[in-house]
């Protein structure tokens, strides 16, 4: 791999794992004009972390199925003389593509929807964080509930589910009213407390919500601990 | 309702062979007469609202009494919608084609006797052309038909969908005998493929080459494949898969059978809202009576070939039209779209190759397969051929159903066979596409009607939705209801769509309050393009199109708002007042007693005033004053 010069925000790159030699089975494309190679079954975003390529997600964790909801990991992609955008955690490079993963329509989409989470969530430090290194300072948007932190990513949902196979949580309603909550709205026995949704929070909103998930231990085992 | 119930029982015997519906066809025309007087009544949805089953009682009644029933036996005959829904309940008489409009159960004794008794007709009940105030007597000759082209709505509103005799009496099923007689499953994608047919609910995807794509995907992946019928219709203002699936149920079914040998499914589903509880009760007779046929189910007409279809009702979520939140509303997943690829073709229901058609598309195929893919070719422009049908409604005259070849420029429909504008030159804007469509103003009156044209002025086609606009419609109030109604339709998955139709209805808010800067306007067209980008699906990714099309074809109606605080439609309630013309007002007194804030007042005879301070601006007095001296500023 050839080192190149690259504009300001360039990231570090990685050289330990770095595929150096042209192996079958690797997929050669671009990365902000730099080229990389993907691992068979690499996405798009774990390609370019890989390289170290800086693509901001929220609903995103390693260990857990991507789901593409959050909607920040779009890229530019250019193919065949087509520019369209993906959602980099959900799609495969293929041989010959050219990512982009900061270009003017990516930052766009990215500040506007930056924007509007400082308004939905308006009391999480991790959004605002985020949205200051996006270049967003303030929202335009009514704030509706000022205490609000949950982004409704799911990750505690899917981690419950995929992870922990409690199924403890799920999503409750639909659209601008949809919430995590659990069956019937009513703390179940299903939760184990193991604290895995609070975990993977990016938020941590869920840490506020756990008594809610869990219920009062206290009724099922006589004591204030999950262990019976 | 339970009078539309008619459902014919048919003792079980099984057609064994294309032969054998030959026969039973020629068999059902031989028992009619063709001379034997046959009164259709239309029992659509419009029209069963309208008290349609009365009418065709008291015409029962009538007959009875007359008695006639013993000499000519005149059928009553319950048909699906004809399509003018506005002038429902229609009555129609067969063979002549005189068509009754608005038609009241106490006109049915004068019906009787004038038309079956004397041979005349009823004046007062015929249809009067708006523009030329001339009685038309027969359905062919009115406009409104005259020029549209129907051949997937030919059955309907002549048959009884409730008794599969009827429709195999029109030439029903014919197509299926046919392809399974002397075609090869790979013939029939082919002709399908060569006919160009795209899909009707909305993506506009050629369904010829959809379906290659999944029989190639079942020779990789041998195991069961599914077929799905998409009639989960949720635009305002559509009623398109729904008339197909009350009226002429048998077409989809076939459709669906014939596209389950092509890519050799064995089990399909309809997917139909909750919401038409009409269209199910069809659906589930038209199953039952096929499969009683041996039209469906096991060895269908002796071929060999299995194939059975199961109805499914959605819940009522809008997003499930959408082919992978319906898979997953199938699956008994939460209705929520996945993102694609992986296509349904490859991985769909269950993780198995899956089909999905809109109804429409569907109906489409009988035609194809009975008529050639050359003969469905030649209807319509190349890239989008055969027909379309479009839900006409909003500020035209004759409000209903049209079939039309595509094609032909937007004006032709709203003007020869919507009649106009009621009072005025002409429309101010036409909404394709349903609330993800864009908005077509009157400058771009003869844009042809197809895929291609509409997505090029930024509108699309859609499921079929044709919304038409005049003077007093705002575009800023318009863009706000699509917005609204998408807003409480959308799932919540993905943030763009969720948050963002909320923020750009903040925009347009604001824009009716008079607030705002010149700068907003271009900040909304940055939010909607992110949204177009970012959205997971195309419930969001078309969602700002009515934004965005009415901020390029009116932005100085926009400026307005904001520069003039103005609303020059008169319909932001912030920004308009409502005066009364004192040279105008005969002091009647309407206004005063249909205002609900009592901010009207005056002597009888003298003219009235408004008090502005008290005045909520629901417009009451405007629409009932009858000199029309209540202006709006």
């Amino acid at each position: 791999m050839s080192k190149q010069t690259k504009k300001k925000g360039t990231p570090a790159k990685k050289t330990k794992n770095e595929p150096t030699k042209e192996k079958a089975g690797f997929i050669a494309f671009m990365i902000d004009g730099q080229e990389v190679k993907a691992m068979p079954g690499w996405t798009i975003l774990e390609t370019a972390r890989h390289y170290g390529f800086q693509i901001p997600t929220l609903c995103f964790h390693e260990a857990l199925e991507p789901v593409g909801a959050c909607r920040l990991c779009m890229v530019e992609v250019r193919q065949n003389g087509m520019n369209r955008l993906m959602a980099s955690c959900l799609s495969y490079p293929q041989e010959g593509m050219e990512i982009l993963t900061n270009s003017e329509r990516v930052q766009n989409g990215r500040r506007w929807v930056m924007e509007m989470l400082l308004a939905a969530c308006p009391a999480s430090q991790e959004i605002k964080k985020m949205a200051r290194e996006l270049g967003v300072a303030s929202t335009r948007f009514i704030v509706e509930d000022p205490t609000e932190e949950c982004l409704r990513c799911g990750l505690c949902i899917r981690v419950c589910e995929q992870i922990v196979g409690a199924k403890a949580i799920s999503f409750g309603s639909r659209g601008v009213t949809k919430h995590v909550a659990t069956p019937y709205m009513v703390p179940n026995e299903a939760c184990v407390s193991c604290g895995s949704c609070v975990a993977v929070c990016p938020t941590l909103a869920a840490k506020t919500r756990l008594d809610k998930f869990r219920g009062d231990i206290s009724l099922r085992t006589g004591h204030g601990y999950a262990h019976y | 309702m339970a009078q539309v119930s008619t459902a014919f029982q048919i003792e079980e015997f099984r057609l064994g062979s294309a032969q054998a519906l030959a026969d039973y066809q020629q068999q059902i025309l031989s028992e009619r007469d063709p001379n034997r007087p046959v009164i259709i009544v239309c029992h659509g949805t419009g029209c069963l609202a309208n008290g349609s089953p009365k009418v065709a009682d008291a015409l029962r009644q009538s007959i009875a009494q007359a008695g006639l029933d013993a000499q000519v036996i005149p059928e009553i005959k319950i048909t699906g919608c004809h399509g003018f829904c506005s002038r429902g309940p229609l009555v129609i008489f067969q063979p002549s084609g005189l068509f009754y409009q608005l038609v009241k159960p106490k006109d049915a004794e004068e019906i009787v006797k004038t038309t079956l008794i004397d041979g005349g007709y009823v004046d007062r009940l015929l249809y009067v052309e708006p523009r030329t105030g001339e009685h038309i007597v027969h359905d062919h000759e009115i406009p409104f038909y005259k020029h549209q082209q129907r051949i997937v709505l030919k059955n309907i509103g002549k048959i009884d969908p409730t008794d599969i005799r009827d429709t195999i009496a029109a030439g029903g099923y014919q197509a299926l005998a046919k392809a399974l007689a002397t075609m090869s499953p790979d013939e029939v994608i082919d002709a399908v493929e060569t006919s160009g047919l795209r899909g009707r609910g909305g993506g506009g995807f050629p369904a010829g080459r959809k379906w290659r794509i999944a029989a190639e995907n079942l020779r990789k992946n041998p195991g069961p494949m599914y077929i799905v019928g998409n009639g989960d219709e949720g635009d305002p203002g559509a009623f398109m898969d729904r008339t197909i699936m009350e009226g002429d149920p048998h077409a989809v079914l076939e459709g669906m059978i014939l596209g389950a040998y092509a890519m050799n499914a064995t089990q399909g589903f309809i997917y139909v809202r909750m919401e038409y509880p009409v269209a199910v009760r069809h659906l589930t007779i038209a199953i039952e009576q096929a499969r009683a046929l041996g039209l469906l189910g096991k060895n269908i007409l002796g071929s060999g070939f299995d194939f059975d279809l199961q109805i499914n009702r959605g819940a009522g979520a809008f997003v499930c039209g959408e082919e992978t939140a319906l898979i997953a509303s199938l699956d008994g997943r939460i209705g929520e779209p996945i993102p694609r690829p992986p296509y349904p073709a490859e991985k769909g229901l269950w993780g198995r190759p899956t089909i999905i058609n809109n109804v429409e598309t569907w109906a489409n195929v009988p035609l194809i397969i009975d008529k050639g893919a050359d003969w469905f070719k030649g209807i319509g422009v190349p890239h989008s051929t055969g027909t379309k049908i479009f839900s006409l409604v909003g500020k035209v005259n004759n409000i209903g159903l049209v079939e039309v070849p595509m094609g032909i420029p937007l004006s032709q429909i709203v003007e020869e066979i919507g009649g106009g504008v009621p009072n005025q030159e002409g429309f101010k804007a036409v909404q394709t596409g349903g609330p993800s469509g864009g908005i077509i103003p009157y400058a771009l009156k003869d844009t042809p009607v197809d895929f291609d044209s509409l997505t090029k002025v930024g509108s699309m086609m859609g499921s079929g939705g044709m919304i038409v606009m005049d003077q007093r419609d705002c575009v800023v109030d318009v863009a706000r209801y699509f917005l609204r109604f998408l807003e409480e339709e959308s799932c919540g998955k993905c943030l763009p769509c969720r948050l963002g139709l909320k923020a750009m209805q903040e925009f347009l808010d604001k824009f009716s309050k008079g607030e705002g800067t010149p700068k907003d306007i271009e900040d909304l067209q940055s939010l909607g393009q992110a949204i177009k980008d970012f959205s997971l699906c195309a419930l969001g990714g078309t969602a700002p199109n009515p934004v965005l099309t009415t901020i390029k074809y009116f932005q100085d109606e926009y400026e307005a708002h904001i520069a003039e605080q103005r609303c020059p439609a008169g319909v932001c309630k912030d920004l308009i007042t409502y005066f009364i013309d004192p040279e105008l007002c005969n002091g009647c007194g309407v206004c005063k007693r249909v205002c609900p804030q009592a901010c009207i007042s005056g002597e009888k005879k003298q003219p009235h005033t408004i008090d502005s301070s008290l005045c909520i601006r629901c417009g009451m007095c405007f629409y009932e004053c009858p000199v029309d001296a209540v202006l709006v500023q």
